[in-house]
């Protein structure tokens, strides 16, 4: 009876109410996000707080070094740089075989804060790059699940992509690397189509390229993206979700995106030549040929359709056979079908172990275990099948690209760990999804059931159930929705239109999903639980695992904490006592880092483009002193660095990988057999290992007085005291050895003034003569380099 | 035989039916069509000239090429967009969709003269 005059007046401050509502959420949102960003920037700082502010590992050394030059000499320079201080004497073209992305960025936020007057060197700016975009990466988390849900899921995706983890380790304050900026470009490319897909605007279709140019830049993994869209858009296709949104969004893209991925000289004409490129054009097409094939069908009456749709295949078919079947002819031509080693070993894991075992001996690109999975992604390793389900329920375009995103990057995780990178967003998208529905479903019910509030539910009522139909917020659905809630009995009303399903959605959603309020209420705080446990996890996994700068290392033991700074003494002692065109060797682990600490010349590193070269060096490693000292004086090499953990323990040295030294050496060289190295298959450095294990110059190098230190050799990595104890060395001379005995370096003695007897000028004869590296005389057993 | 016949007045018919369904399209749309038509013709004779001369700079060949189709594109996408029986578009101003499709152009064609060489 009262119900029409207190609804009618109810209705001017139900509207108020509802937008100040919708006001203050947007600014818990805004302020919720800024914490979030706070958050991702401080849990990245343990190392700058239990260490020093210093560049961690290796690859992120060779970045700081480019990004110094480039603060030095300005992008002209930067763009033209041929670096002939590695890769001796081969150099190597800096401005065609980098990423430029990550460095032009720290470039260009160093000389914008330059330009402020705030003087930041720029290992300040490298090291800090890392935690500032992985908080832009939560923050472009936050938009993209906004757009497939809704604000809550956003504001939940945002949180958990903060702290998962897999992100934290690659992105720590100090880990200067590739992937700091490119997960951030990734979701913001991701976010830019799927607005692009919801609007149908153009402008977000122009903005989604420059993103993906972004993303070109920064990372090799761009791949994913060019591939994963235009299979998106194929399943849209086939699904019958074909609109013409779905070609504003893609079709400018492909052009637009091919263009600007062609314009960066690492890409450069493989943008539209290799195979990881091919499935992006053939969804252009395929997407041409259905968008014409829907524009006939509406000019054209159903019978004539038919018609055309007989004479087109049929003529069509024929075309199409010829046409793919030259494709396949050239493809097929080419010995890896256009793709390039790394993107096969993806596709086949068992191809790099088989054929390129460098790509197969970098640790980043073994298989996961399943322990890994838990200590990266954590709780979300449970949400995201929940999240899977909400995202069919309703299956929109956005959510259909979730979940594709989320399949494919479990599979690719599953067969590279570096990869689990790529998954941990669209982990966080799914469980953000997941958590943020049950929280609604939960609080909802909670608030239907709680006795002693009806009043004011008939309000609240309303609002939650205008915010779950997404209708407008009209005073009459109000009215109605009010109707049905539990609590209330049955009104008259006198507005008889029927709503929307929208309306009688939330009805049935609501008759559903009022669950009993004990439950809700316990489920709720299991929720919460679930939710410290990740906080919990992922702040120890931070502050223990993932901080450790691996340049400088540390131990507890009874009388304190023990700081290795083994390497960082190494590269000073090159840097200051040896002449500036010395060339040091080592085996390519520790080349980035030798020409950005030490500043010289190396004869391998990290990049590992050239496999021969890398052979070289390892054949040097496994060959007796007087062929490795021929090896390395036709390198002009001054300077040998072996790195050695029999002392303190140290399990990544160079022992430790010498059998990858002799495959791969062996792998060029036919001369080096691993089976010589062990003994009975089995690799031991004791007194039971083979002749050639105890001559070669790794073992020499690396246990040359060794026996002096406790006087009987206990190698505490391989626990086990070495085999040949005391030996002299005849050709290299031991120069300097850091304090833990972790770095050691050895100059190359000059070759000899005089030469004695007959058998001496005969071989000095044919060391000049084999002096050319690469010669080999007819049988393939042959030693080159004797 | 009368398959023959039945099947080439149908095609006939489709023809026909086809040219006046199209008849009726309004004047704007077939101005941006023909203009669409002229694209890919232009993207045309350079893969012709490509064939018949080689593609040495083929930076250049390539910044031509994809020129002419992302032109075509983004004209389709403007033709989406201007269309008044999409349902999907009707709250866009023709106004808004034109500004969208200059500066998708400009950011075009500010890459090909980047890349032309």
């Amino acid at each position: 009876m009262a119900a029409p005059e207190t609804s009618t007046a109810a209705v001017p401050t139900l509207y108020t109410n509802n937008t100040l509502r919708n006001a203050f959420g947007g600014v818990l949102s805004f302020f919720i996000l800024l914490l979030i960003g706070v958050m991702a920037f401080s849990i990245r700082l343990f190392s700058v707080i239990k260490y020093e502010s210093v560049i961690h590992e290796f690859d992120p050394y060779f970045n700081y070094r480019v990004t110094q030059f480039l603060a030095k000499n300005g992008i002209y320079e930067f763009w033209n740089w041929f670096d002939d201080r590695t890769w001796y004497p081969l150099g190597r073209v800096i401005g065609g075989t980098v990423y430029p992305g990550l460095t032009l960025t720290a470039g260009t936020i160093w000389w914008l804060l330059n330009s402020l007057n705030i003087p930041l060197s720029v290992e300040t700016v490298c090291v800090f790059t890392a935690p500032i975009f992985s908080a832009f990466a939560s923050w472009a988390t936050f938009l993209l699940t906004k757009e497939v849900k809704g604000t809550g899921a956003g504001l939940t995706a945002a949180a958990l992509l903060a702290m998962v983890p897999s992100y934290i380790s690659r992105s720590v304050a100090g880990s200067y690397d590739n992937e700091a900026v490119a997960i951030f470009a990734l979701i913001f490319t991701f976010y830019l189509y799927i607005k692009t897909l919801n609007t149908g605007s153009l402008f977000y279709a122009t903005l989604n390229s420059i993103a993906y140019f972004y993303m070109v830049c920064s990372w090799g993994g761009y791949t994913f993206i060019i591939n994963l869209i235009p299979m998106h858009v194929l399943l849209c296709i086939v699904t019958g979700r074909f609109s013409s949104r779905l070609y504003i969004a893609y079709a400018p893209l492909v052009v637009l995106g091919t263009l600007l991925a062609a314009l960066v000289p690492v890409v450069g004409f493989n943008a539209v030549m290799t195979s990881e490129h091919f499935a992006s054009f053939l969804v252009f097409i395929i997407l041409h040929v259905v968008a014409f094939v829907y524009y006939i069908k509406g000019i054209l009456s159903p019978k004539m359709f038919k018609v055309a749709v007989t004479l087109v295949v049929s003529v069509g078919l024929a075309v199409c056979c010829a046409v793919i079947a030259v494709l396949i002819a050239l493809v097929a031509s080419s010995p890896t079908k256009g793709w390039s080693g790394r993107s096969l070993s993806l596709l086949d894991p068992t191809y790099a172990s088989k054929y390129i075992p460098i790509i197969a001996s970098v640790s980043e690109h073994q298989p996961p275990t399943w322990p890994s999975y838990f200590m990266d992604i954590n709780v979300l390793a449970f949400l995201v099948p929940a999240g899977i389900i909400a995202c069919f329920s309703p299956l929109s375009d956005s959510s259909s690209f979730v979940v594709l995103y989320i399949a494919t990057s479990v599979y690719f995780s599953g067969v590279m760990v570096r990869l689990m990178l790529v998954f941990a967003p669209a982990a966080c998208i799914t469980s953000g999804i997941a958590l943020s529905q049950s929280f609604d479903v939960f609080t909802r019910s909670i608030k239907f059931q709680l006795p002693g509030i009806s009043s004011n539910t008939e309000v609240d009522a309303a609002e939650t159930s205008s915010a779950t139909a997404e209708a407008q917020n009209d005073a009459v659905k109000t009215e109605k929705s009010e109707e049905t809630s539990k609590n209330r009995p049955s009104k008259k009303s006198k507005k008889k239109e029927k709503e929307e399903k929208p309306s009688t959605k939330a009805k049935a959603e609501k008759r559903l999903l009022a669950l009993p309020l004990d439950s809700s209420v316990i489920s709720l705080l299991l929720l919460i639980l679930l939710g410290a446990f990740y906080v919990v996890h992922c702040v120890w996994a931070a502050a223990e695992a993932y901080s450790a700068p691996s340049i400088v290392l540390t131990s507890r033991s009874h009388d304190g904490l023990h700081v290795f700074d083994d390497f960082r003494e190494a590269y000073g002692w090159l840097r200051h006592n040896t002449d500036v065109d010395d060339k040091v060797a080592s085996w390519w682990d520790y080349g980035y880092q030798t020409t950005a600490m030490a500043n010289r010349t190396v004869i391998v590193d990290n990049n590992t483009w050239n496999n021969t070269h890398i052979a070289t060096v390892g054949t040097a490693m496994s060959s007796p002193e007087k062929a490795a000292w021929e090896i390395f004086h036709s390198l002009d090499v001054k300077y040998v660095l072996v790195v050695f953990g029999g002392l303190v323990g140290y399990p990544s040295d160079d022992i430790n990988k010498f059998l990858w030294m002799v495959r791969i050496g062996g792998g060029v060289f036919p001369h080096i057999k691993e089976p010589d190295y062990l003994r009975d298959g089995q690799y031991r450095i004791d007194s039971q290992a083979t002749p050639t294990m105890l001559n070669c110059l790794m073992y020499k190098l690396s246990y040359y007085r060794f026996v002096e230190t406790d006087g009987k050799g206990f190698d505490r990595v391989r626990q086990t005291e070495i085999g040949k104890k005391h030996f002299k060395l005849t050709h290299f001379e031991e120069v300097f050895t850091t304090h833990h005995w972790m770095v050691r370096i050895y100059k190359l003695k000059p070759p000899k003034n005089r030469i004695r007897g007959k058998t001496k000028k005969s071989k000095s004869q044919k060391t000049s003569s084999t002096s050319s590296r690469g010669k080999r005389s007819g049988s393939g057993k042959k030693n080159p380099w004797q | 035989m009368a398959r023959e016949k039945s099947s080439k007045d149908n095609a006939q018919a489709l023809f026909h039916s086809l040219r006046s369904a199209y008849a009726a399209t309004p004047v704007n749309l077939k101005i941006i069509d023909l203009y669409v038509g002229f694209a890919v013709f232009t993207a045309l004779i350079q893969v012709v000239y490509m064939a018949s001369v080689g593609s040495f700079p083929f930076n250049s060949f390539l910044s031509g090429v994809l020129s002419c189709v992302g032109t075509a594109v983004l004209a389709v996408c403007l033709r989406i967009q201007v269309n008044k029986e999409n349902k999907e578009f009707k709250d866009l101003p023709p106004e808004r969709a034109f500004a969208d499709f200059v500066l998708c152009n400009l950011v075009l064609h500010l890459v090909i003269m980047n890349f032309l060489g």
